[in-house]
């Protein structure tokens, strides 16, 4: 299709100076968050009404044009990496808080509203959206929709499909339905658990309802230092073990630390193993009753270093800390990649024993920041974009963690999704008639395959040619992809 | 044969299989056409360790064997489904999705799915999700499955997240009318208050508070009212549908899906649980209009009546919904086999070309 014909198909229905087609106005949004992806649009279009986003859709469904969905272009996996024969429909200028019913504690918010904006506008109200993904001073919650988003306080108040009540979606036809409701639960099928975490690959997500919490009385962290990181797991197990579920609850490697430290200063131990955070949260008299029985079991377990933040602001810095880990890492190495795989909690001795093993082997460091309290790994791997050898090493490596992953009982994506980035790795974790499956459910949503094609789910023939791939080491993964 | 390979070889045949669990539940969502086989042989937990909380049966286990052996090790099912007999299995349990009062607080059924395997129209076992609580690879088809009545495939084993046992509970009786409770309600829902249930029945106010007995004492002596007696036998009645008011024997039971906030003279609830969510009614035999009802309050109705013959009971779909819906079922049963009659009449045997 000439770039010519699909502008000017998509200019009758959407204002000329926000679709974009000149070089310089769509390299901007030539990748997300993943930068070691990265495909020029065809069309970047800046729909402003719903009118527009569904004359997009019935304008590409038309001419068989793939389109992408864009948020604020953070996720991690190149789920909004751009389709290079297709549009990119960015729902930036989404951006209004449309109702704030405080008595219902519900926020109806448009796609293109930032994560944090939503907690930030009903602040004065005492209230809060619980799931904060660690950019979420960037992120949007229509990407958030797109790949069922968690944040460090998972364990305790859910991920996104747990605190959203309805979705207004576009279908590929251009139609719009709501799915969910006002109400805790729908008729018919549960389509909103569906939508949540597809990736972009049903529907275009135009209007959300978010539960709102009323924020703590009081927040507490504890952070505790060990000299071997079996101990500190073990104590995540002994946490639970005795009934309590913390705010939060994260792990940091010594690499990690070391890293983090050097940068933000939150007073870690540099001599550390392992450094847990522990947040409790609730009414004043719970949190100091909790606090005092999760100190005690650190000690029990182990811990050589226990400090509770004194005060708001310490409690913030330690925070920061953890917060920082990504560009910490990114000062000490020209480029990381950074894992999502989730493992039963009991296997994590192993799986650290086993990436050191790999990082060894493939000549790379690794630092890992954890999620501890639900399993979910984010080991970084340090590399050099500029090193071509490298560059395939750190990939060869971050393929071979999920794997070990899956192997464990675990999940290859745990919070930051397939997208391009895991696709191959999908063919281990599901077999060809579960993929299928996914397959058929996507055909059911959009039959011509509009929204977000090749994102992740891959195709058989696909995982075939992984399959090969991994006989015959030495062949480039994603052929038809351009590298870095 | 084992059960689920006769289910397979059935389905892989295009032979109609319909599945049932404890049979407890059969009087909601519509009769089945098919001569039910059940799952009950099916039965054992795979997998439980705590510290993980994480529990996977086979689907025929008896909810009463999940629950005892959740009790040993101090947890729960987060969600509190309710027992409707003896026989009530986990796959029933998710199948039709019901969650007790503690899913205001701590989720439902469908949000403490974390896995599950099924057979799909097609006759394939399949594994959906998995057992760590953080999981988004591929289409969520283990929570779309819950509240499926099984018309999306047969489920086979499921993995849900567990929780400790709170270390107090304690409940407050405020005696007051149900508007005058749901205002409260508005009032305490904007506290941090470890509220675990909030329910109105026969002219009074319930909150159960849970977790640490310091921050259940204080948020009681904030809440007020008296300390109820025999808080745990309250709560199994009206978790279980038990309690005298539930068995109405001319008029037909409904339970109306809103959002918590409606107004209480909206409908003439002689109960409501989750804080004003799940309100419960009567109407007389025959009479459907709690469907509209419902509809113009925004949220939905289930028909609870044990004796009610025709049709699902189940709210009407809204043209967009439904189509989508029958296309979903479509996906995951092609040729209309699984659990005919259940849930969506006529999506058994629609033929859908949107």
């Amino acid at each position: 299709m000439e770039t010519g014909q699909l502008v000017a198909a998509l200019a009758a229905g959407v204002q000329s100076e926000r679709v974009l087609f000149r070089e310089q106005d769509t390299a901007p949004y030539e990748c997300d968050g993943l930068t070691m992806f990265k495909a020029k649009p065809k069309v970047v279009v800046l729909p402003e009404t719903r009118d527009e986003v569904c004359h997009v859709l019935k304008t590409c469904k038309s001419l068989g044009v793939p389109v992408v969905a864009r948020g604020a272009g953070t996720g991690l996996s190149g789920g909004a990496l751009p389709h290079a024969d297709g549009v990119l429909l960015v729902m930036s200028k989404f951006s209004k808080i449309l109702e704030i019913d405080e008595e219902a504690r519900i926020a109806r918010v448009e796609p293109g509203v930032r994560n944090l904006a939503i907690s930030e506008a009903v602040s004065h109200l005492d209230l809060y959206y619980a799931p904060d993904p660690s950019s979420q001073i960037a992120c949007s919650i229509g990407g958030n929709i797109a790949e069922n988003s968690g944040g460090v306080h998972c364990l305790k108040y859910g991920l996104t499909v747990h605190n959203v009540l309805s979705v207004t979606i576009a279908l590929d036809d251009g139609s719009i339905v709501t799915v969910g409701s006002d109400a805790l639960d729908s008729p018919g099928y549960d389509l909103l658990a569906l939508t949540i975490g597809s990736e972009g690959l049903l529907a275009v997500v135009l209007e959300i309802t978010v539960r709102l919490l009323p924020k703590p009385e009081e927040m507490r962290v504890v952070m505790a230092a060990f000299d071997d990181v079996t101990k500190a797991g073990d104590s995540v197990g002994n946490i639970i073990a005795a009934g309590i579920i913390p705010a939060g609850l994260e792990m940091m490697d010594g690499p990690a630390v070391a890293a983090v430290e050097d940068f933000v200063k939150a007073g870690y131990p540099l001599d550390a193993e392992a450094l847990l955070l522990c947040e409790v949260d609730g009414t004043k008299a719970e949190v100091a009753d909790e606090l005092a029985r999760v100190e005690a079991i650190l000690k029990e377990s182990g811990a050589t270093m226990l400090r509770i933040a004194s005060n708001e602001e310490e409690r913030l810095l330690f925070w920061k800390g953890r917060k920082s880990a990504f560009p910490a890492v990114g000062r000490i190495s020209p480029d990381y990649y950074c894992m999502d795989g989730t493992i039963p909690r009991k296997h994590l001795s192993l799986v650290l024993r086993r990436m050191r093993e790999m990082s060894e082997r493939y000549g790379l460091r690794c630092a890992n920041v954890f999620h501890a309290g639900d399993g979910n790994l984010h080991p970084l791997i340090l590399f050099d974009a500029n090193n071509p050898a490298e560059v395939k090493r750190a990939e060869d490596f971050g393929a071979e963690i999920l794997e070990l992953s899956v192997e464990v009982g675990g999940t290859i994506t745990g919070e930051h999704g397939v997208g391009v980035e895991k696709i191959n790795e999908m063919c281990v974790q599901f077999s060809s008639d579960e993929l299928t499956q996914f397959h058929s459910m996507k055909a059911a949503f959009d039959p011509t395959g509009i929204l977000n094609p090749g994102k992740a789910v891959p195709t058989l023939s696909r995982c075939a040619e992984f399959g090969k791939m991994h006989i015959h080491h030495g062949q480039m993964p994603h052929p038809e992809l351009e590298r870095f | 044969m084992p059960l689920v390979e006769t289910l397979c070889e059935r389905l892989t045949a295009r032979e109609p299989v319909a599945v049932i669990g404890g049979n407890t539940k059969s009087f909601l969502a519509g009769r089945l056409t098919d001569e039910p086989v059940s799952m009950r042989d099916h039965a054992g937990i795979v997998n439980y360790e705590p510290t993980e909380l994480v529990l996977t049966a086979k689907s025929g286990t008896t909810l009463h064997e999940i629950e005892s052996c959740l009790r040993d090790a101090r947890q729960m099912l987060p969600f509190e489904p309710p027992r409707l007999g003896e026989s009530s299995t986990i796959g029933g349990v998710m199948a039709s999705g019901l969650s007790g009062p503690r899913r205001m607080h701590l989720g439902s059924a469908r949000d403490c799915v974390l896995g599950v395997r099924l057979i799909n129209g097609l006759g394939q076992h399949l594994k959906f999700g998995g057992e760590v609580m953080k999981n988004v690879a591929g289409y969520d088809l283990s929570r779309l499955s819950v509240g499926a009545f099984g018309t999306l495939g047969v489920l086979t084993e499921v993995s849900v997240k567990v929780l400790p046992i709170p270390e107090k509970e304690q409940t407050q009786k405020l005696e007051c009318s149900q508007a005058e409770a749901l205002e409260m309600l508005i009032r305490i829902g904007r506290r941090p208050y470890p509220v675990s249930a909030a329910s109105w029945i026969n002219q009074a106010l319930y909150i159960r508070l849970s977790g640490a007995a310091s921050g259940v004492e204080s948020a009681a002596a904030a809440i007020g009212g008296e300390v109820l007696n025999a808080a745990d036998q309250f709560w199994s009645e009206l978790r279980d549908m038990s309690a005298q008011e539930f068995k109405s024997s001319d008029r037909w039971l409904w339970r109306i899906s809103v959002a918590p906030s409606t107004p209480t003279d909206a409908l003439d609830a002689f109960c409501f649980d989750w804080a004003g969510g799940q309100r419960w009614i009567t109407a007389p035999a025959n009479d459907y209009s709690p469907f509209e009802l419902a509809s113009r309050l925004g949220g939905h109705a289930i028909c609870f009546d044990r004796h009610r013959g025709e049709g699902t009971g189940m709210q009407p779909l809204e043209a967009g919904i439904l189509r989508l819906n029958r296309r979903v079922k479509q996906a995951m049963d092609p040729h209309g086999l699984i659990n005919r009659g259940r849930l969506l009449e006529e999506a058994t045997h629609a033929n859908e070309s949107c």
